[in-house]
């Protein structure tokens, strides 16, 4: 197990540090000095910091209305779950067919009589990464949705009961009783989904190219396009820091801290 | 019947970079029936990359199975030692008339012939007969300066409330060529040893007056012929195959025309593709009856109009051919016979760099057109990376460039 996942580590780090004439950092020189670098670092945080706030509320509020049990409550779980199913590519494909000059979103608004918009264009920063963001909302948020869902089906309904005869309004209840408890699950997916954003290229790939560049896609580039594996090694490795960094800060944040004084 | 591509004992097996979709290579492998004779042929397309690991690993093991070794100059510039010398060949076929500047680059920087040139293609402008109205007066369409160019395009935008010329920036887009054969070589005389310099400084401050009218999407687009075909663009630079199909179906819509001139002469990008026999080749004579009858006026013609590559041989294309390449054939004949064109080629022996280093020239499009970075800066910042480059490769330089070896950045 440790030859399956530390070799390729090793091998990865030593490949980014690697050149012609042994050991160095040019690499990483090149890989900072590169115009897309910073704003492939930029975008790649913008969205995070932006997506997984609304991924959360919106996976939240799902789960809890399939908790309250209404009509048809399997038929909205798996619903809600499709996007799961659907790999990144084809998600993004399928929303370049909705924003692209002419597609879904244009067609409306012409036949709504109004100006269509480049949504995608370069210079459209705002709608570009609205449509980014949309997309990897749409396509992600259910597995934030899933776990949420597992979670609150592990806590007993009688703590929100006893809460509820105790005249605890249902904001209440959601803040003491329902999150507290959730804690776990809320972590787990957390970090999953950080991670994952981090990882976040191929809707934005499919969607904008190059004009909206994110880390990973950059490792991609540098790969593939460029033939650099040495730089590209040295996004991957940037790309694994920032991961792990996240996923402990989040461990130690997110510690129960009643738990920690016993 | 074998997997190798090479038909059998007695065929010529003809290992080429060009035409490897399928619809193309089924069109190429007609030609190739219609003009072989009696030879049989084995025609196999691949990757560059495959192209080159079986030449070279043949030629390494003195185990050559290859007739003939089909590609574009920069394929072949690699094996220019290890490539028959075609004297002989070049001699029986020299009515056929090649321009000087082919010729010459068939040596690939030896003293005799190493490849028959075989096809050729470029970058031209297609136009949108709508747009002439604009066009500045005393400026002569099929002989534009940059500045002529410059000045199409503002008034363009101004007369028609947006703008309407284009480029393929897109990310599959061949900009990127813009800037190696045209704009840099026209303004700086050069491509590399230039990449950095005042006339370089200039050459960019155009390129960004030139971006600020031009059509935005062209961020997106990476085939002019879309924006072409729905008219989103009216004037566009692109490679030939890229335009075909915005002009064909109403070529009297169209006009095509050489790309514009600067201070330093008309640069243009030339891409030829040549056969050459590798040195131990088994079929050699049949290879060289082959070369003889595919370098015909008529079999060039018929690639022509089959996969629309363009003859290297001297023949009038005039008489019977589709509307749309009838419109391409006549720019690319007027921008390469023009007084003062300036012949640059895509980059020569870069290996698995080139990619990086036509990357490059993207970056400095990125940030000077679209960051708006300082463009000596940006020169500077760049033209650093690509004298590294540079400096690990130590090849000689290649058109416009004089042929100093090894090739630097000044």
């Amino acid at each position: 197990m440790t030859l399956l996942f530390g070799w390729p580590m090793v091998s990865g780090v030593l490949q980014a540090f690697g050149g012609p004439e042994g050991l160095t950092t040019a690499n990483f020189t090149r890989m900072s000095q590169d115009p897309y670098f910073w704003s492939s670092v930029g975008n790649t945080l913008l969205l995070i910091v932006v997506m997984i706030p609304i991924q959360f509320v919106l996976a939240l509020a799902m789960a809890l209305l399939i908790r309250a049990k209404p009509r048809g409550a399997s038929a909205y779980f798996y619903i809600w779950a499709i996007p799961l199913a659907v790999s990144d590519l084809a998600a993004g494909l399928v929303w370049l067919t909705v924003f692209t000059d002419r597609g879904y979103l244009n067609s409306l608004l012409a036949s709504l009589g109004l100006e269509p918009v480049s949504w995608l264009a370069y210079d459209n920063y705002p709608s570009m990464f609205g449509a980014v963001l949309i997309a990897e909302v749409w396509r992600a948020t259910s597995l934030v949705f899933v776990i949420v869902v597992a979670g609150l089906q592990s806590i007993p309904k009688d703590y929100e009961e006893a809460a509820g005869v105790f005249g605890a309004s249902f904001w209440n209840r959601l803040r003491h009783v329902t999150l507290p408890l959730l804690r776990p699950s809320l972590q787990t997916a957390l970090i999953l989904r950080t991670i994952l954003a981090f990882q976040t290229f191929a809707v934005a790939l499919a969607l904008t190219g190059q004009n909206f560049p994110l880390v990973v896609g950059e490792t991609y580039r540098w790969y593939t396009g460029l033939q650099d594996p040495n730089v590209a090694s040295a996004l991957a490795l940037v790309v694994m820091a920032v991961s792990m960094v996240t996923a402990v800060g989040y461990l130690k944040l997110l510690r129960d801290q009643t738990e920690a004084a016993r | 019947m074998n997997t190798s591509g090479s038909g059998g004992k007695g065929s010529v097996s003809f290992l080429s970079t060009q035409f490897s979709p399928v619809e193309e290579r089924q069109k190429y492998e007609a030609t190739l029936k219609k003009f072989a004779g009696d030879i049989s042929v084995a025609y196999n397309p691949v990757d560059t990359g495959v192209f080159n690991t079986t030449l070279k690993s043949q030629l390494a093991a003195g185990k050559v199975e290859v007739g003939i070794a089909g590609g574009l100059h920069g394929d072949l510039a690699p094996f220019a030692s290890q490539l028959e010398d075609l004297s002989s060949l070049m001699k029986d076929l020299s009515s056929a008339g090649y321009s000087k500047d082919v010729a010459e680059l068939a040596k690939l920087g030896t003293d005799v012939p190493r490849y028959i040139p075989w096809i050729q293609a470029t970058y031209v402008l297609a136009i949108n007969k709508k747009a002439l109205q604009w066009l500045p007066s005393g400026a002569d369409v099929n002989k534009l300066t940059y500045d002529q160019y410059l000045a199409w395009a503002k008034a363009a935008k101004e007369a028609s409330g947006r703008p309407v010329f284009g480029l393929p920036a897109g990310p599959k887009g061949l900009h990127h060529r813009f800037y190696q054969g045209f704009l840099i070589p026209s303004f700086t005389g050069g491509q590399i040893t230039t990449f950095r310099n005042q006339d370089a400084v200039t050459a960019w401050t155009y390129m960004r007056e030139l971006w600020a009218n031009m059509n935005p999407a062209s961020a997106n687009y990476d085939f002019m012929q879309e924006p072409l075909a729905n008219g989103e663009v009216l004037v566009a630079w692109d490679h030939v195959a890229r335009l075909i199909n915005a002009v064909k179906d109403k070529p009297d819509d169209w006009q095509m025309v050489p790309a514009p001139s600067g201070p330093k002469g008309r640069g243009y990008l030339l891409i030829v593709g040549g056969m050459a026999v590798p040195k131990g080749s088994p079929e050699k004579d049949k290879a060289f009856e082959l070369i003889k009858s595919l370098s015909k006026p008529e079999a060039q013609i018929e690639t022509l109009k089959s996969n629309s590559f363009f003859p290297v041989v001297k023949t009038d294309i005039g008489g019977d051919l589709p509307g749309g390449v009838a419109l391409e054939a006549k720019a690319v004949k007027a921008q390469q016979e023009a007084s003062d064109a300036l012949l640059a080629l895509p980059p020569v022996g870069l290996g698995d760099k080139d990619p990086q280093v036509s990357q490059l020239f993207k970056n400095c499009f990125q940030e000077i057109c679209l960051n708006n970075a300082d463009v000596k800066a940006t020169l500077d910042r760049q033209g650093a990376e690509l004298a590294k480059i540079m400096d690990t490769l130590n090849v000689p330089c290649w058109a416009p460039d004089p042929k100093t070896s090894p090739c630097k950045v000044a």
